[in-house]
């Protein structure tokens, strides 16, 4: 699905990512965890085209392709998803409407035919249910006035209907309660099948309770340092980041 | 189909002509020779068979503008405009005037048919140009008049060319027809009401057009009716080095409600022309007058060469008491736009709208506002501006409220919002308000922004391509005002939305 070779990328002369190495089969769920600022969440920007990174050395392959090559919307298109720390809000557009434009322009990109209103309604419908997203979300515009918990849900829903092959979800329980997480989660692991990975970037252990990965990255300072299974989450929730912090700077 | 959808396809399909209507019509024309004198007045009063008080009026009108300077006070930029290299009246021969289709010149019926006017009323019976429905969950667009039927007068170059439904408006009492012909049928009506509004002396471009205009619509509401569908002109400039003058007067009578929709398009040509038309409405005790405008003119190049000069003068007076009238504007197109739509707010209890979107590309330039006359007591206005400004185009706001001494309890709400794409474009906003009643409140809003990269990336993400996702979110941040066009423009107007940025980003 997934393969980053030595991958580095810097912000205006700032190197943030030092060689990154991760391949992620069909199916798999990965998690990256590690302290803020070690780069987590500029992968995943990387991952999905945002422009403000350069890439000094290494390379994305995407079932095969270049990633680096493709632009943004052709990322989407072909299967990358991105579940935003930060949501976006885009006032005075509709939440249903937003939904309908992603979903055609993707389906458009693919030379899929565009999806009719009641097809649409239905698994807008079905999704919001799974998610308990109201319809009353639904007619506001896009994350305006929304609660941390609900920009979640709706990333989780766009995931939901988009069907992506790959999903990154950056810091996605940042800002949950228990029950918004456990929500979220449910969600997510709904969307878990032999096709679909998932690339899970958290801050804490709490939220691989819930979605548990079949390997887990410690990433620091721009490399991942250690790899394990999901027990590794466990340590590092006893132990804390320290041991990698002062690794790197020793 | 989402309207945004719609404009992508309608975006892609343009893809080789922006501007759509840009084609030129073969049509042969009866055309005054260039220039500007009391002759050439005389003549279009006298093509239009006018009485003797209207060509007075007329020659009045000229000799005032004789002694008036051109304004310069406007936020726009031009190369001086010859009054004497333009004609001044340009008709498409061949008729008399037309009763049934059969007697339009064919190419002026293909025009219309291009442009997406529908003219046989027949068609329009057969509600072929019913709106596609929208998401069940999105809130259905307003409007009584959802039928789908618009009764239209299709003005070319200098004349009327078609005014469908006529029967059908008169057994409701409805007079609408072009003023030319207003003018020989119900005089009384004419001359009570014309420059009353915009005098003849008002300003410039009004007085210019007193002297030389030549045809337009009227439109008269009797007492107590509410008119049975939406009325509409449809303006096109066709002939070269022509003004375009059209005088446009609507009133509506004791208690009478009516919504009015005005289209206008124009070739692409390298040379400017130049629209300066006047429009005035009256609305007598407990009257409402709608009035929509999708402003399409020819907008130049990208390089900001030829293009329409619409320097226009609109203005609704609320005379009677518990009268309501409501500008709703979309500027899309024109290389440089000058217009105020305004209210003088004379009944008591009476009320003004101003809702206006502003899209400049390219090197357009706008220069737009309304003014809000409060004189009656307890009068109010709401004043909602949109513009978006993208390419290396100007967009000026520029508003005035005021009360007078004797309007006890006016209020004003306005909102402006001014929408950046990209970074060679300029926004402005210059409000004027005056109170010289101590009870008036006014209150003024206004915001700038820009589309942050940040929605740009999140749309992205999602798949959509740089010109959807600057369609949606524009779309959105004018959607406030959108809600306020009655349905037949709304999609109409999303598509021109779309049309209007394209290669304003990337």
């Amino acid at each position: 699905m997934l393969e980053i070779k030595n991958l580095h990328a810097e912000v205006e002369g700032q190197k943030i990512l030092r060689g990154i190495d991760l391949t992620i089969r069909d199916g798999e769920v990965h998690a990256i965890m590690g302290p803020n600022g070690s780069g987590k969440s500029t992968l995943s920007y990387i991952l999905a085209g945002k422009s403000d990174y350069e890439i000094t050395e290494g390379e994305i392959l995407f079932n095969g392709e270049n990633l680096l090559e493709m632009e943004p919307d052709a990322r989407a298109a072909a299967g990358v998803f991105l579940a935003f720390q930060y949501p976006i809000e885009i006032p005075g557009v509709g939440t249903m409407n937003f939904l309908k434009t992603a979903m055609n322009a993707q389906r458009k990109a693919r030379g899929e035919p565009e999806l009719t209103t009641p097809d649409f309604m239905r698994r807008v419908k079905e999704a919001a249910q799974t998610l308990k997203v109201s319809q009353d979300m639904l007619k506001r515009p896009l994350n305006v006035g929304f609660s941390g918990g609900e920009k979640k849900r709706m990333e989780i829903l766009q995931m939901a209907l988009l069907t992506p092959s790959l999903c990154v979800l950056d810091e996605t329980d940042s800002g949950l309660d228990i029950d918004a997480l456990r929500i979220v989660s449910e969600g997510v692991n709904a969307l878990r099948s032999p096709e679909r990975s998932f690339l899970v970037i958290t801050h804490y252990q709490r939220l691989l309770d819930h979605i548990v990965p079949d390997v887990v990255h410690v990433m620091s300072k721009g490399r991942i340092v250690r790899t394990g299974g999901k027990e590794l989450a466990l340590e590092l929730e006893a132990k804390g980041y320290a041991d990698y912090v002062s690794e790197e700077a020793a | 189909m989402p309207a945004v959808q719609e404009t992508i396809e309608q975006v892609k399909l343009l893809d080789v002509d922006k501007y759509k209507y840009g084609f030129i019509t073969d049509v042969e024309s009866d055309l005054a020779p260039k220039g500007l004198n009391e002759d050439i007045v005389r003549l279009i009063s006298a093509k239009k068979g006018e009485p003797d008080w209207m060509l007075e009026w007329r020659l009045a009108a000229f000799r005032r503008w004789l002694t008036m300077e051109e304004p310069t006070w406007a936020r726009v930029d031009y190369p001086k405009i010859d009054y004497q290299d333009l004609h001044y009246y340009a008709a498409p021969k061949l008729r008399a005037t037309a009763t049934s289709l059969d007697e339009i010149d064919p190419e002026i019926l293909k025009t219309y048919a291009k442009l997406g006017i529908p003219l046989k009323e027949q068609e329009i019976l057969a509600g072929i140009r019913k709106p596609d429905g929208g998401d069940v969950l999105e809130e259905a667009p307003g409007g009584e008049y959802a039928s789908g039927r618009v009764a239209v007068d299709a003005v070319f170059d200098s004349v009327s060319v078609v005014t469908t439904f006529k029967k059908e408006l008169a057994k409701a009492g409805v007079i609408f027809m072009p003023i030319s012909e207003a003018i020989r049928e119900y005089p009384d009506l004419v001359r009570k009401y014309l420059g009353t509004v915009v005098p003849a002396s008002d300003n410039y471009f009004a007085t210019l057009n007193s002297a030389v205009f030549s045809d337009g619509s009227f439109v008269y509401i009797p007492k107590g009716v509410r008119c049975p569908m939406e009325l509409s002109t449809y303006f096109r400039i066709n002939e070269r080095n022509t003004g375009q003058f059209e005088r446009t007067l609507v009133i509506a009578d004791e208690g009478s409600y009516v919504s009015y929709l005005e289209g206008c398009t124009a070739p692409m040509r390298d040379e400017n022309q130049l629209h300066a038309a006047v429009v005035e409405l009256v609305a007598l005790d407990d009257a409402e007058i709608k009035y929509s405008t999708v402003q399409n003119w020819y907008p130049g190049d990208p390089e900001g060469k030829g293009g329409v000069y619409n320097f226009v003068t609109k203005r609704g007076d609320c005379r009677g008491r518990n009268s309501k009238i409501s500008w709703t504007q979309v500027e899309t197109g024109s290389a440089i736009t000058w217009k105020y739509p305004s209210c003088i707010l004379r009944g008591d209890n009476s009320q003004g709208e101003f809702y206006s979107i502003a899209i400049s590309n390219g090197r357009q330039q706008v220069d737009s506002g309304t003014k809000m006359i409060h004189l009656g007591k307890n009068t109010s206005s709401r004043i909602i501006s949109k513009g978006i400004a993208a390419g290396r185009s100007d967009n000026t706001y520029r508003g005035l409220v005021s009360a007078n001494r004797r309007a006890s309890g006016a209020r004003n709400f306005t909102q402006c919002d001014s929408l950046l794409i990209g970074d060679q474009c300029g926004a402005h906003t210059i409000p004027y308000i005056e109170s010289k009643n101590a009870s008036a409140v006014f209150e003024h809003e206004a915001t700038t922004s820009k589309i942050s990269d940040d929605q740009m990336f999140y749309c992205l993400q999602r798949g959509m391509s740089q010109e959807e996702a600057v369609a949606l979110i524009v779309n959105g941040f004018v959607r406030d005002v959108l809600q306020k066009l009655p349905m037949e423009f709304m999609a109409e107007t999303q598509r021109l939305i779309g049309i209007s940025l394209e290669g304003s980003v990337g």
